[in-house]
């Protein structure tokens, strides 16, 4: 078995002995039955409402819920590892420290992957038994969420392995760990909106706002999401901005897997310097 | 003679305007068990951390089995050494044999020696209890059972006999001697100076980042000069003893029966030819000095 796999192993196992993939997994089932089943209330029913709208209010949590559980898992990975003495250790191993990261990291995704699978999964059981003529486009939107919130997922636990290497202290790494949260998921909307209205469209343009939205995987991840299929939208209310935008669902895929694969590099390449 | 397994030329490192380890030079042979004395920030384990490639030197070279640690094939080299970590941790979730078997995959070994590696630590009863239940000696055994994985040509050990009750320690040191027998190098860094003397080959002394002495005990001795004590058990009340037989060495008695004098080293044969000519002398006792003296003496040295 590779260094890297032999590495990714060991952190599912110990994510699944200290409880975490349960408790995620639950977590994440509860939230995504529970829109399921009340989410289709402010269409007028309660019951299970359509896949559409359950895409939309679980998407919607989906951003502030995962990056804060994928940042929990990851900030601690490297500098945890230093400071209570296992690192060293590894470190005098036949690996190289990229298959440290690289392992970790998957570790962490199939974690996250296993939880969001599972748990959305539940729900999507739930309405596909309970309402058998749901089409296929539905079912599309369905599943490209499931795969983009592990996609955020991994972008955000990069961005921890990142703070992780970087940082010296395990409290340092959780404080900047909270930071990007608060930033990327709330404040960055929150400024940008705020720019908009300051400026009354005289210098930002569609264009150059949809470019700024790529520069935060929380926003590509709404977009992918809300925009993406014509029914979605419609629920969402952002039909207006589908009409917009005006980058594919490639696109954003690309730029959601491009916020994850740099940060990464750059974790493992800042890892490969550090002295300890 | 053949290119020493270990070869340290000229290290330095600095953090900052600190040096931890200054203008160092050691080598060490293949079946060779050297202990490395030293205080508290002394520099021994970062000396160890750079043979290992964890931090690089600031200034100067290592050869270890003739690579860079720090070099391009630094994790081909690391599966031929094997490394103790000073104050070792595992995670506390993981049984001792998940623990060895995480360590024996991450080496390419395979797995199902380690249930005879446990037994040779003596934790084949712990095998399949969480290490959080561990204590400390048990913990610093599963430590050495994992720095022998795979056989390595140099052992890197640091503190590896702390927390050790008297009997580990002692097959502690049996592993270690058989593992030396089979021609690999082992470096230990060691506070317990009473129970490296008999147990290593050389001792190389640091303080304050250097190294101030490398030698066999005898070498050592040699080298501090210290005086050798002796003393003499008369069978009665020793009335009549002529002190200026013993003189110009100092002397005392400790009581009317037992008198210590201290000489010269090589003052010690003709000294006690004279003891002996002395009627009623029941016991001599010669005690050269101990590591822990020359060991103070170097640090008093060093200081000045």
């Amino acid at each position: 078995m590779s260094v890297v796999l032999v590495i990714a192993a060991s952190e599912i196992r110990a994510a699944l002995r200290n409880r975490w993939v349960l408790a995620t997994t639950l977590l994440m089932a509860a939230l995504a039955l529970t829109l399921a089943f009340l989410g289709s209330a402010p269409t007028g029913t309660v019951g299970v409402g359509a896949l559409e709208v359950t895409v939309v209010s679980l998407s919607s949590l989906t951003i502030f819920l995962v990056p804060l559980i994928a940042l929990l898992l990851s900030y601690d990975a490297i500098v945890g590892e230093a400071e209570r003495g296992t690192l060293l250790l590894l470190l005098a191993y036949p690996v190289e420290r990229w298959q440290v990261v690289i392992g970790k990291f998957l570790g962490h995704t199939a974690v996250l992957a296993f939880a969001t699978c599972l748990g959305y999964g539940a729900a999507g059981l739930v309405l596909g038994w309970s309402e058998a003529a749901q089409d296929w486009e539905s079912w599309s939107a369905f599943a490209g969420m499931i795969g983009s919130s592990v996609l955020l997922g991994a972008a955000f636990l990069a961005l921890g392995y990142l703070v992780s290497v970087a940082v010296r202290d395990r409290g340092m790494a959780g404080g900047i760990a909270i930071g990007i949260w608060l930033l990327l998921v709330l404040l960055y909307d929150m400024a940008l909106l705020g720019a908009l209205v300051a400026d009354q469209g005289r210098h930002l343009t569609a264009g150059a706002f949809n470019s700024l939205l790529l520069l935060n995987p929380a926003d590509i991840y709404r977009l992918f999401n809300l925009t993406g299929f014509a029914k979605v939208s419609m629920f969402s209310g952002m039909a207006g901005l589908a009409e917009q935008a005006q980058f594919g669902r490639a696109t954003l895929l690309a730029a959601l897997a491009a916020w994850v694969l740099a940060p990464l590099a750059l974790a493992a390449a800042l890892f490969r310097r550090k002295q300890l | 003679m053949a290119e020493p397994t270990v070869r340290i030329e000229g290290v330095s490192k600095r953090y900052g305007d600190r040096y931890a380890v200054r203008a160092v030079d050691l080598g060490l042979d293949a079946g060779e068990c050297v202990a490395l004395v030293g205080h508290n920030g002394a520099g021994k384990s970062t000396l160890i951390k750079m043979m290992l490639g964890l931090t690089r030197p600031t200034e100067g070279r290592i050869a270890m089995l003739g690579e860079d640690p720090g070099g391009r094939h630094a994790a081909h080299l690391r599966a031929s050494l094997g490394f103790l970590p000073e104050n070792v941790v595992f995670p506390p979730a993981m049984t001792g044999r998940e623990v060895l078997d995480f360590y024996a995959r991450l080496r390419r070994e395979p797995v199902a020696r380690n249930t005879t590696l446990l037994e040779r630590v003596g934790l084949a009863d712990a095998a399949r209890r969480r290490v959080g239940t561990y204590s400390k000696g048990m913990r610093q055994r599963l430590g050495l059972a994992q720095a022998l994985l795979g056989e390595p040509r140099v052992l890197l050990l640091d503190e590896p006999t702390s927390g050790l009750d008297p009997a580990s320690r002692q097959s502690f040191y049996e592993i270690i001697g058989e593992l030396r027998d089979t021609g690999a190098t082992v470096l230990l860094s060691s506070h317990a100076l009473s129970e490296i003397e008999e147990r290593t080959d050389r001792i190389a002394v640091m303080s304050h980042g250097r190294l101030v002495a490398c030698g066999t005990l005898g070498e050592l001795r040699a080298l501090a000069a210290l005086p050798v004590r002796i003393r003499v058990h008369f069978a009665g009340p020793a009335g009549g003893f002529a002190g200026s037989l013993l003189a110009p060495n100092a002397w005392a008695w400790l009581d009317e029966r037992r008198l210590e004098l201290t000489c010269a080293n090589d003052a010690k044969v003709e000294v006690l030819r004279n003891i002996s000519s002395v009627g009623g002398v029941a016991d001599i006792e010669i005690m050269p000095p101990t590591l822990d003296e020359i060991y103070a003496y170097m640090m008093r040295e060093a200081a000045e």
